[in-house]
């Protein structure tokens, strides 16, 4: 609407204006009163299908919270180390159990990196061969990473036997389909004159991902890939609930047999772990902005 | 039409060269450095190689075996139970419906508490930031089976961990928001001779809103995946059926439990996209 030829204080436009006004709140306030009812149909079916009932909510707090008041160490001033000690009695297998989940997060992270970026280049429509490869490329990620990584693992222990192999290769497959995905999107998003470029002078299929799109995409992959990293950790931590390695295995006895004081001190190590890599990764992805050198 | 291509001299090579010595050559330092990093990368690769018994035999032994598990998963059948199975579908879904909502509730007061341009006490903020990651730190997968251990087996249990996890995400999420408010509209209200409370609902919350809609409906579809699986340990949903069906080797079963999984992800995902966008879209 031309605002700017409506003469200041024409009660004629002002009337019209809020005419239109009140119509157009009158349509807000219904899409709101719809979307309030759709919510709560929505709300009351989840809470009849989810068995959820705030008594029971209730009911439970109790339980919770003495739960976790038996979490807690026993930590007196007075023999503040030997408790501390006592607590971690069994640090050094903890530390060797942590040790082998963050090795199985960054060995599963790289074999599905390495995969997911093989498969990248097939999966975007400007580079594939032919719309057959990339439709192919694109479904094969696809399952990858619709079916949930710890459905892999419950497989996989069969396959595989008990222990980290599982564990590894199914993180592995969903970070393949996962960052793929990513990836390919990002090669589709890329600048098309260096691939011309390439192409102009000769270059072949492989020379042309090599020089026109490796160095346009490198820094986001390698982003992306240190993103996954800090989630394959997260889910290395619980693949031992399904006895595919990790430290996950001796969390869950422990919390099955309440071992109430072994399960807080696993909790902290597994915490603490978890936000130092969040927290190196933060840092060389900082760190990595600006910087070209990767190019 | 012809090209005429200009030569590139000697001297253009010279002159490049001083104009930018490290395109052409590193410092020794520096490609030791480097050297040395690739020689620890590949030490760590071959230990973990090593260490998890990561040899071709027992892959493709392993993998012999996956082929006859698929074999036998193929056809998927239902054996009967399609209704369990949608109940345990419509279980989960509720499951991260009410964990979710329940996390938002939790998260929006927290959100505001974690904002620096709220509440600006250094300290606080730090402590407040800290608890956020230790929620985020502990997978919904540990939640389940403390709450499991608490509340009994059951969807209770995956209801709240699913908010616990939530709220340390969605804090987090909804405080970066809040943080990165335009000022202009909080600093026209105080102008105004608005209230704290004044700046927050006419200045802040109509900009943040949509993106903690949107926020909240990304870690609704993310919960839905949890969700499928929070079974596992027990703590209500397909999860359940479908770890109690792969442990008693009933395959065929097992894989349309997953296909159904799949496609209820990949349902809610669209959902949840198409209402992201109307949001996002009406919010600006």
């Amino acid at each position: 609407m031309p605002d700017a030829v409506i003469p200041a204080g024409s009660s004629n436009h002002v009337a019209a204006f809020q005419r239109a006004r009140g119509e157009m709140l009158r349509q807000k306030r219904i899409q709101t009163l719809i979307f309030i009812a759709v919510f709560l149909v929505c709300l009351v079916v989840a809470v009849i299908a989810g068995q959820f009932s705030v008594g029971a909510l209730i009911e439970g707090l109790p339980k919770t919270t003495t739960y976790i008041e038996k979490l807690l160490p026993t930590l007196r001033r007075e023999s503040l180390s030997a408790d501390i000690f006592e607590w971690y009695w069994n640090i050094g297998k903890w530390l060797n159990l942590l040790a082998e989940t963050l090795l199985m997060a960054f060995f599963a992270t790289l074999l599905g990196t390495i995969s997911a970026f093989l498969l990248s280049f097939p999966a975007s429509s400007n580079l594939a061969a032919n719309h057959q490869v990339y439709f192919v490329t694109r479904r094969f990620l696809e399952i990858s990473r619709s079916v949930p990584d710890l459905v892999y693992a419950l497989v996989f222990v069969f396959a595989w036997g008990l222990g980290p192999l599982a564990g590894i290769l199914a993180l592995a497959i969903h970070t393949m389909g996962a960052s793929g995905k990513l990836f390919a999107d990002v090669n589709e998003n890329i600048d098309s004159n260096p691939i011309d470029g390439v192409r102009a002078v000769g270059g072949n299929w492989i020379k042309i991902i090599r020089f026109a799109v490796v160095p346009q995409v490198l820094p986001a992959f390698v982003s992306y890939t240190l993103w996954r990293f800090e989630i394959n950790v997260r889910t290395a931590t619980v693949l031992g609930f399904v006895g595919a390695g990790g430290i996950g295995y001796e969390l869950y006895t422990d919390i099955r047999l309440n071992y109430y004081e072994d399960v807080s001190a696993i909790l902290l190590i597994i915490v603490v772990a978890v936000v130092c890599i969040d927290m190196i990764c933060e840092e060389i992805r900082h760190r990595m902005i600006g910087k070209e050198f990767l190019r | 039409m012809t090209l005429r291509m200009v030569a590139i001299t000697d001297m253009d090579i010279r002159s490049a060269r001083q104009l930018m010595p490290r395109v052409f050559f590193r410092p020794l330092f520096e490609r030791v450095l480097a050297w040395f990093g690739w020689a620890a990368f590949a030490g760590l690769l071959m230990y973990c190689a090593v260490r998890f018994d990561f040899s071709p035999i027992r892959i493709s032994n392993g993998a012999d075996e996956l082929g006859i598990i698929a074999g036998l998963m193929f056809p998927p059948a239902t054996g009967g139970n399609i209704d369990l199975f949608l109940l345990g579908i419509a279980e989960t879904v509720a499951m991260a419906f009410l964990g979710t909502l329940i996390g938002s509730i939790f998260a929006f007061p927290l959100g505001f508490l974690a904002a620096k341009n709220i509440i600006s006490a250094r300290f606080f903020h730090f402590s407040v930031r800290r608890v956020f990651d230790a929620l985020r730190g502990i997978d919904v997968f540990i939640w389940a089976l403390i709450f499991v251990s608490a509340y009994g087996l059951g969807p209770m249990a995956g209801i709240l961990a699913i908010a616990i996890s939530d709220i340390g995400t969605l804090s987090k999420l909804f405080s970066e928001a809040i943080e990165n408010v335009d000022r202009k509209q909080t600093e026209g209200v105080k102008a105004a001779g608005g209230n704290q409370v004044k700046i927050v609902r006419f200045g802040v919350l109509p900009q943040v809103l949509p993106v903690m809609l949107s926020s909240a409906l990304y870690m609704f579809e993310s919960n839905i995946r949890s969700a499928t699986i929070l079974g596992i340990v027990g703590a209500g949903g397909i999860g359940l059926l479908l770890s109690d069906r792969i442990r008693a080797n009933v395959w065929d079963q097992s894989c349309f439990i997953i296909i159904l999984i799949v496609i209820t992800v990949y349902a809610i995902d669209l959902l949840s996209k198409k209402l992201r966008e109307r949001l996002i879209g009406s919010g600006r």
